[in-house]
């Protein structure tokens, strides 16, 4: 467990630096996710060594979510002056990336499963 | 001195862990969608914090705690797409074109519906990635200047509403395939929906999982891409 949480946070690590040296657009813990998967490939990290802490972190990951879900109080002010377009955008936008996403998926899926 | 434990760490730990228990409990006992563990539990916290006239900093310096987790473990999904490799690999044009698709569909139609309702521009770039895991979304919305709290909130909404309604959504419009259906709900609706996935079924939930990291990665790498094209900043 506790090699597992060292590999998870030094990849973080590795992928938040090199983010900051190389300027990079994309976020750290992205990087950090590409590069564990590169060192699971090269035989470099073993599945076994990161799967109960991986595990334990994905089962829980909802409940890392809920204080950024408290956060939108200090936004209160400016939800409500703008409710319509957030709201509208956000419900509008959620359902038509599902349907364009699932529907791309089904009609280039084929029979493969 | 009870007023040093209210800026504790332990009060938002403590306040988010209870409430989440017992918000999951509800929602396990109930059968009902609606009850949302993340939406009840924020909804519940925001309630006690107002009530109480306990301020968001003295929460947070417990709740930022918890957050951070959040970065771990996207670098954990890593494990999730490792071990489905082979059915990924296999299906990899599908499932990469849907996950492209999807990320294009939410950028422009979040900015596009935001901007036609009048939105500042803060807030349409504060809705871009709100169908991104919320690490990612908040690097990519701080990016273009969007406000990193909006984002989180709208990340946690878009999150809610695909884990409420997703899989009847997706059978509604006539998507039947699991790795459809998994898809679907993981590029919109991340890791909230993806738990919401799981409990429908196992594939659909391992498909979810994975469009959390492509959709994650495609829309980072996309929206630099098209605000560097068009020249906004």
């Amino acid at each position: 467990m506790l090699q597992g949480l060292v590999l998870l946070f030094g990849f973080q690590f590795i992928g938040e630096l090199l983010a900051r040296l190389l300027d990079l657009p994309i976020p750290g813990n992205v990087i950090g996710l590409a590069m564990l998967l590169l060192a699971l490939a090269g035989g470099i990290v073993k599945e076994e060594s990161i799967t109960e802490a991986s595990d334990l972190l994905l089962k829980y990951m909802t409940l890392f979510f809920v204080p950024a879900g408290v956060g939108v109080m200090l936004y209160f002010d400016l939800i409500a002056r703008e409710w319509l377009p957030i709201i509208v955008g956000t419900v509008v936008s959620t359902f038509v990336v599902m349907a364009v996403t699932g529907w791309v998926e089904q009609l280039l899926g084929g029979d493969g499963d | 001195m009870v007023t040093e434990l209210l800026s504790s760490p332990l009060l938002g730990i403590v306040l988010t862990l209870v409430t989440f228990r017992v918000a999951e409990l509800l929602y396990r006992r109930s059968g009902l969608v609606f009850f949302n563990p993340v939406l009840v539990s924020s909804c519940v916290i925001i309630a006690v914090l107002k009530v109480s006239h306990i301020s968001y900093a003295d929460y947070s310096n417990g709740g930022d705690l918890l957050l951070f987790l959040l970065g771990p473990s996207v670098v954990a999904i890593a494990l999730p797409l490792w071990q489905r490799r082979e059915q990924v690999l296999k299906r990899k044009l599908p499932i990469l074109v849907g996950v492209c698709a999807g990320a294009l569909a939410s950028i422009a139609s979040a900015a596009g519906t935001a901007w036609l309702l009048g939105a500042s521009p803060e807030v349409v770039s504060s809705l871009v990635p709100k169908s991104v895991t919320t690490p990612i979304a908040i690097g990519i919305s701080a990016k273009i200047g969007g406000l990193v709290p909006l984002t989180a909130a709208l990340v946690i909404l878009t999150g809610c509403i695909g884990a409420i309604c997703g899989p009847e959504f997706c059978r509604l419009i006539g998507i039947r395939k699991p790795t459809s259906i998994g898809l679907a709900i993981g590029t919109a609706s991340h890791g909230i929906g993806t738990a919401r996935a799981l409990e429908e079924d196992r594939l659909i939930g391992a498909v979810s999982g994975l469009a959390i990291g492509l959709n994650g990665l495609a829309t980072a790498v996309f929206v630099p891409l098209l605000w560097l094209l068009f020249g906004w900043n």
